[in-house]
């Protein structure tokens, strides 16, 4: 049972999205934060450069990069020289980190580093959809997906516990939805510092660059070795499983919010149709399925946290009894015409003894609302494929028919 | 004094890369942390789980070491490091071509770090392609000469010029001929707080073409004949130059040396090609003074 979450309305104030997260990341007492500017994540680097400017960030270094490229590069340099690392960012700049991020997840350097999701060019837009983050799925970096701002400043927390765990030492992402989290006001908690020093210990890796114990780090693996230094990093991804799930529980213990693990649930216990989702679209979703379940409509609500590692077993356990898996994806793989979690849901329960239909759907790109009705649509369809089974397994949710 | 370049690495005999590594880690001691772009240097140190580096080493990427540098100096200075000095060693391409964007930054920020670009005049890890370096008609495999074409079509981009713009407080050219003068460059650099950058010029034995013994010859002819100034710029001014004064070859000689030049002595048209680059050497001379 997932415990009860206990927010402190005493301590709480209304702050934007990215400040809340800006004041997380300062409470984590980050030594190296390297960033580039780019909508909607500026906010975020913004709030960061004037603790930096009123010295509220002790012991820390803000590197004002030329790019995206040499934001993430620059913290294989700190983090293998043993800091705490830093950045934000978001599509074009999430897309030009790419080699890096493999880097970084091969060289086993815990960085953590919040995605505000954002479209990807072209067209381009500045507006939401996880394009951008999921696009960089295989990356070997830990994705985890915030449903509201207090989420997202307390996942900060989370991700650097998990992230530099000896026996994890992978890297990670924190997604929250552009605009719709990143720049609305919210009452939240900001996170507490005397709470947090007591959470999240200083960062103290083993290995670092040090002349007084000289190691070479980025080493080139032939054959003989490349599939080895693979295998052990999807080995910490599983491990990553647990983590994940021990430090929410941790978190819980010490600050009293919780927001699930890997997965949270919702109205799931006796639900035919269940719908699975990442982000700030769950927010939604729980409103819709409180209306529904008034009209006696059996529907409960999957929330995917961790969509890296991906959840397996959490999902089946909670989806085995139900009748339909609706799955809402803010992206495409294009030539599939599958969003991810459709897909990578499906693919575990193929092997399973599971039966149950999935259909999936492609919702908000670009930053197109996602409205009540649309979603209630596909709750109507979820219902007829329990009657009549699966007609169209995944499409676009929203399309405007008149622009084709 | 400690080898802190190891022996048993894989370069090839008479590899210059190796020459220019052991050279910069004399000159900048062994509190040092060196950054390695991807390149030959990077692949003929470290084959896994083997390391000629005694001192603590790491590559990221081709086109990032100077922005891995800067992190570095970052966390050292969050950490309360700062005496440790910051080395990025890179080839030609790594830093002229496509780690430009990421040099360029960590320059202008200042960071404290010395950079030194290993300048062998092609990508050499992949087989000798042209790079920003490759003079003016040099065969590559990437700008061979052929029946229309002499081989490299542009002159080498002027790199140290670059970075004296930027601001670096220290700028200077060295060649792995002369490994006194080398060693003092760097550690000249080393010492002097702000981003500085060394060049080293770096005959390389099996891109150029020329017999594994003759790695320092065909650098010291490179000098001789002009077409490789030794100089330093301290705050954007030239301080110092190495004089060749009347002991200066003609480019000829050196060319003659090579197998990439080796077109411009079988071609019709060679001569005059020869007496172009000729002019490159004596507008050196000329500018620095030589
Ligand atoms: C992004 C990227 N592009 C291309 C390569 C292939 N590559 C590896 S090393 C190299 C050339 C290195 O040349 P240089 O920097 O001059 O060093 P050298 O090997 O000549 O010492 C190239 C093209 C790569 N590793 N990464
Ligand atoms: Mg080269």
């Amino acid at each position: 049972m997932a415990p009860e979450n206990k927010l402190d309305k005493s301590k709480m104030v209304v702050v934007e999205g990215s400040y809340a997260v800006a004041h997380a990341v300062k409470t984590c007492r980050p030594n190296v934060i390297s960033a580039y500017p780019i909508t909607p994540q500026t906010h975020i680097v913004e709030d960061l450069s004037q603790f930096m400017a009123d010295g509220e960030i002790p012991n820390c270094e803000y590197i004002n990069v030329e790019s995206e490229f040499s934001a993430l590069s620059a913290l294989v340099g700190s983090s293998a020289a043993g800091a705490r690392c830093y950045s934000a960012t978001t599509s074009q700049g999430l897309e030009l980190m790419h080699e890096v991020l493999f880097n970084v997840s091969g060289m086993r350097l815990p960085v953590v580093m919040t995605i505000v999701n954002r479209a990807v060019s072209a067209p381009i837009s500045i507006w939401n959809d996880q394009q951008d983050s999921i696009s960089q799925r295989d990356t070997g970096w830990i994705q985890l997906y915030a449903e509201n701002i207090q989420e997202i400043s307390d996942m900060t927390a989370q991700a650097y516990k998990i992230s530099e765990d000896k026996d994890i030492l992978m890297p990670a992402m924190t997604c929250m939805d552009g605009f719709i989290l990143s720049h609305v006001y919210e009452p939240v908690v900001l996170l507490e510092q005397d709470l947090t020093d007591e959470f999240l210990p200083a960062y103290e890796p083993e290995r670092i660059l040090d002349p007084k114990n000289p190691l070479s780090f980025g080493a080139f693996a032939d054959p003989n070795y490349y599939a080895e230094f693979r295998y052990l990093q999807e080995q910490a991804m599983q491990k990553a499983l647990k983590k994940i799930e021990d430090v929410a529980n941790e978190f819980y213990d010490i600050y009293g919010r919780y927001y699930g693990g890997l997965i949270d649930e919702y109205r799931t216990d006796d639900a035919d149709i269940i719908i699975m989702a990442m982000g700030s679209i769950v927010g939604t979703i729980k409103d819709l399925i409180d209306k529904l379940r008034d009209r006696n409509v059996k529907v409960g609500l999957l929330k995917v946290r961790a969509f890296r590692p991906f959840p397996a077993e959490a999902i089946k356990e909670v989806i085995k009894d139900s009748k339909v898996i609706v799955t809402l994806d803010k992206n495409i793989s294009l030539g599939l015409n599958e969003g991810a979690l459709c897909t990578e849901t499906k693919s575990v329960l193929y092997n399973s003894d599971i039966r149950v239909p999935v259909i999936g759907y492609m919702i908000g790109h670009g930053g197109r609302d996602i409205k009540v009705d649309t979603i209630e649509k596909i709750v109507d369809d979820a219902e007829e494929v329990i009657k009549t089974g699966i007609r169209i397994e995944s499409q676009f949710a929203d399309l405007k028919e008149e622009l084709l | 004094m400690k080898n802190l370049f190891d022996s048993g690495h894989r370069g090839c005999a008479g590899c210059c890369d190796a020459m220019a590594a052991k050279f910069t880690l004399m000159g900048a001691g062994e509190d040092s942390i060196v950054i390695n772009p991807t390149g030959c240097l990077e692949v003929m140190t470290t084959p896994f789980p083997e390391t000629s580096w005694n001192v603590p080493w790491i590559h990221s990427l081709f086109e990032n070491a100077a922005a891995v540098g800067a992190g570095v100096e970052a966390a050292l200075k969050s950490l309360g490091k700062e005496n440790t000095k910051v080395v990025v060693m890179g080839g030609d391409g790594a830093t002229l071509d496509i780690g430009m964007r990421s040099i360029s930054g960590t320059f202008e920020r200042g960071h404290d770090l010395t950079y030194v670009c290993i300048d062998n005049e092609a990508y050499m890890n992949t087989g000798v392609q042209r790079s920003g370096a490759t003079p003016y008609n040099a065969s590559t495999t990437t700008s061979p000469s052929g029946k229309v074409s002499f081989g490299n079509p542009r002159p080498k981009k002027n790199m140290p010029a670059i970075m004296a713009a930027h601001g670096a407080p220290y700028v200077a050219t060295t060649s792995i001929g002369f490994p006194k003068d080398m060693i003092k460059k760097v550690a000249k650099a080393t010492e002097i707080e702000g981003p500085t950058y060394v060049h080293a010029h770096a005959p390389c034995t099996t891109g150029w073409g020329f017999d594994t013994s003759k790695t320092v010859e065909v650098a010291k002819m490179a000098v001789q004949t002009g077409l490789w100034p030794l100089y330093e710029m301290e705050d954007g001014e030239v301080t110092k130059v190495r004089k060749i004064g009347k002991n200066v070859k003609p480019v000829e000689d050196y060319l003659k040396m090579q197998r990439r030049f080796k077109h411009l002595f079988t071609m019709e048209g060679g001569e005059e090609e020869i007496a172009k680059i000729q002019a490159i050497a004596d507008k050196n001379i000329e500018d620095f003074g030589l």
